[in-house]
């Protein structure tokens, strides 16, 4: 069977949830091959065995210290060594980044942002803010596709990967900006905004009170997302901001609290699979692509709901 | 210093798009300058006016600024607006045989003509709001084999040392880099407040000149570029099913009780 080779995307020593998904996709089409860019690779591959692995391939370098530029001539030497049938790549800042550069270096096509790729390797897009769904494939090359995370529930499994080293070489091109000092993000206790399956978000409708929005987002163990007024006030911080130029997410729920639903909002949260909104306005354009409205004071809808939901937990 | 932007006209962000035969119907659609791209604009001019004896970008300031856009003929439009706010001249890459290139035709095309200027930074925006790859600028610092310092949240550049540092800023935190020249940068939009173009700035824009070059003059072959090399394949475009009518009803003192009865039918709660 041919290999799908899928890049683990780690902080800390732990994957991402979408390192999981990524692996159901991989198996979904060929046998499921784990490229780990790490220099103390096993918690990891520990980790990728309770998802559907055939393999793990780890690689060891200075990653770190060059970024993206760096991974892709690793990954590209992989692809040209390996030759798999496709590489899946989650859709970030820096996957998107190593998705480009390994395309230039291999002469491949790329297809970003995709919310699912079948066993032929045909990939779903959801375009210009969810209105028009594209299908396509690449023609050229070994197939480079970025995925979207939480497009898909990941499997478990119980695997019992073989791991393989490999050694990857970093050009010098890729060592002219090294990164000379790194502040992560600091994790709060709730769920990453972009792996949460809820998400509840607000707006300049919370007037900078988020206490009923945090509420109800710990009520259902949700994250925290912001619409750009309530980033740009002040409100809340910027990583948390959903939107064109915040991040974009595709939860099972999204609630938008506040929020006008302007078309720069709707870009990062219209591929959910279920919207709820509460707004005073009934002619905000959000209510358009909710399932379920509210039209109503936030102040008093989600203390209400929260209080609901806390109480049929008992 | 030599600084090059790279933007990109893109149908209106209000306006309806729709794809026709796999690719964009641009025709259809009133068209703008990327709003991302104004942010790499606002940026080179900041640079430029921080480095020059008349603190103002143009003549006098010893720097240049040169757009470059690759697209159609009407391109030019959102050419003049980045024009009227300060940049000094511009490059438009037309030729109907690009029409339909994916992001590898594009970006070599760019690269192309990045190499005939001598730059010493090009800068772009972090995404453009068609398309939305987030791709090119990593595409272009591949091909030029330039240091890449991309989503810059923070620029600053020391043009007697040659150095430019940046911080990086992304989902994952954020991370200093620094590279001599030639770099290519693109910009976050938080970094700044693009100015708005004055009347002065307008009138200027009109007298600055546009050079075009056809795909022949980039030295790029017709076979690299366009619908029919494309890497990637359109097998179908289709319009979204809209999503069916929801509910939607007015808090009468019970919708916080009501929405939890449908988070649990949906079993979301
Ligand atoms: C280049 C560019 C990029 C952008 N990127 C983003 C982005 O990434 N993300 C983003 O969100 N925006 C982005 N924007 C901004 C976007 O255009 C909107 O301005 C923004 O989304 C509005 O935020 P809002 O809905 O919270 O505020 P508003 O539009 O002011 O809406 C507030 C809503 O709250 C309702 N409301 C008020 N009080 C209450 C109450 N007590 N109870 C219930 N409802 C109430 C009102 O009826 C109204 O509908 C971008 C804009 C530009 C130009
Ligand atoms: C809906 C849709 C989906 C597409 N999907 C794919 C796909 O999956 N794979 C693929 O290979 N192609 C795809 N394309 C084609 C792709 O959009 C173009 O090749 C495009 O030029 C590059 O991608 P982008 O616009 O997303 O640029 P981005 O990488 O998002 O742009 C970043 C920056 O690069 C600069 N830039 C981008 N384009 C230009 C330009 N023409 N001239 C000057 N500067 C520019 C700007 O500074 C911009 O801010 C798609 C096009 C559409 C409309």
């Amino acid at each position: 069977m041919s290999e799908v080779i899928f890049l683990v995307d780690h902080s800390a020593g732990k994957i991402t949830k979408a390192a999981g998904e990524l692996a159901t996709y991989a198996k979904s089409i060929g046998d499921s091959v784990a490229v780990v860019f790490a220099d103390n690779a096993q918690p990891i591959v520990d980790q990728l065995n309770t998802f559907p692995v055939d393999k793990v391939i780890t690689i060891a370098g200075e990653f770190d210290k060059y970024g993206p530029a760096a991974i892709a001539d690793g990954l590209a030497q992989l692809l040209t060594d390996r030759k798999p049938a496709a590489v899946l790549i989650t859709s970030t800042a820096n996957g998107k980044e190593i998705a480009a550069r390994a395309s230039v270096i291999t002469g491949s096509g790329i297809i970003t942002d995709a919310v699912n790729v079948d066993k032929d390797l045909i990939t779903t897009q959801s375009v210009f803010g969810g209105s028009t769904t594209v299908h396509a494939t690449v023609t050229k090359g070994v197939p480079i596709i970025t995925l979207r995370a939480n497009s898909i529930e990941a499997t478990g499994a119980t695997s019992s990967a073989a791991v393989e080293i490999f050694a990857a070489t970093i050009s010098e091109a890729a060592k002219l900006a090294p990164i000379t000092s790194s502040t992560p993000v600091v994790k709060g206790g709730r769920p990453d905004l972009t792996e949460a399956s809820i998400v509840v978000s607000g707006g300049r409708g919370t007037n900078g009170d988020f206490k009923p929005v945090e509420a109800l987002a710990d009520a259902l163990g949700a994250a925290v997302g912001a619409s750009r007024a309530a980033t740009d006030a002040g409100w809340y911080p910027h990583s948390n901001q959903v939107g064109q130029t915040g991040k974009t997410v595709s939860p099972q729920l999204y609630v938008a609290a506040g929020i006008s639903g302007a078309i720069q909002h709707r870009a990062g949260m219209q591929t959910s699979k279920t919207i709820v909104a509460i707004n005073k306005d009934p002619e905000a354009p959000i209510l358009e692509i909710a399932d379920f409205a509210v039209v109503g004071d936030l102040f008093n809808v989600l203390p209400q709901a929260t209080a609901q939901i806390i109480a049929r937990k008992g | 210093m030599k600084i090059a932007i790279c933007i990109k006209q893109v149908p209106d962000s209000w306006a309806e798009k729709k794809m026709a035969g796999g690719v964009l119907d641009r025709a259809g659609v009133d068209a703008v300058l990327n709003d991302l791209d104004e942010y790499a604009v606002e940026e080179a001019l900041r640079i430029v006016e921080a480095n020059s004896p008349t603190k103002e970008a143009g003549e006098g300031s010893g720097h240049t600024i040169t757009l470059i856009s690759m697209g159609p003929e009407r391109a030019t439009e959102a050419i003049r607006k980045a024009l009227s706010m300060g940049a000094d001249d511009a490059i438009l890459v037309t030729d109907p045989s690009l029409a339909g290139s994916d992001a590898l035709a594009t970006s070599l095309v760019l690269s192309e003509v990045i190499k005939k200027g001598n730059y010493d930074l090009v800068l772009c925006g972090t995404e453009s709001t068609d398309a939305r790859m987030s791709v090119i600028p990593a595409m272009i610092s591949q091909r030029l084999g330039w240091a890449q310092l991309t989503f810059a949240g923070k620029v600053a550049v020391n043009p007697a040392a040659n150095t430019v540092e940046i911080e990086r800023v992304t989902e994952f935190g954020n991370q200093v880099m620094s590279a001599k020249f030639p770099a290519v940068l693109s910009v976050v939009e938080k970094i700044n407040e693009p100015r708005y173009p004055s009347f002065k700035g307008i009138m200027a824009a009109k007298k600055k000149p546009i050079t075009n070059m056809s795909l022949a003059d980039t030295g790029v072959g017709s076979s690299d570029v366009g619908s029919a090399a494309a890497w990637s394949n359109v097998k179908e475009a289709l319009p979204r099913p809209p999503r069916g009518a929801g509910v939607k009803l007015t808090d009468e003192g019970n919708g916080g009780e009501k929405l939890v009865e449908f988070l649990v039918e949906k079993r979301l709660a």
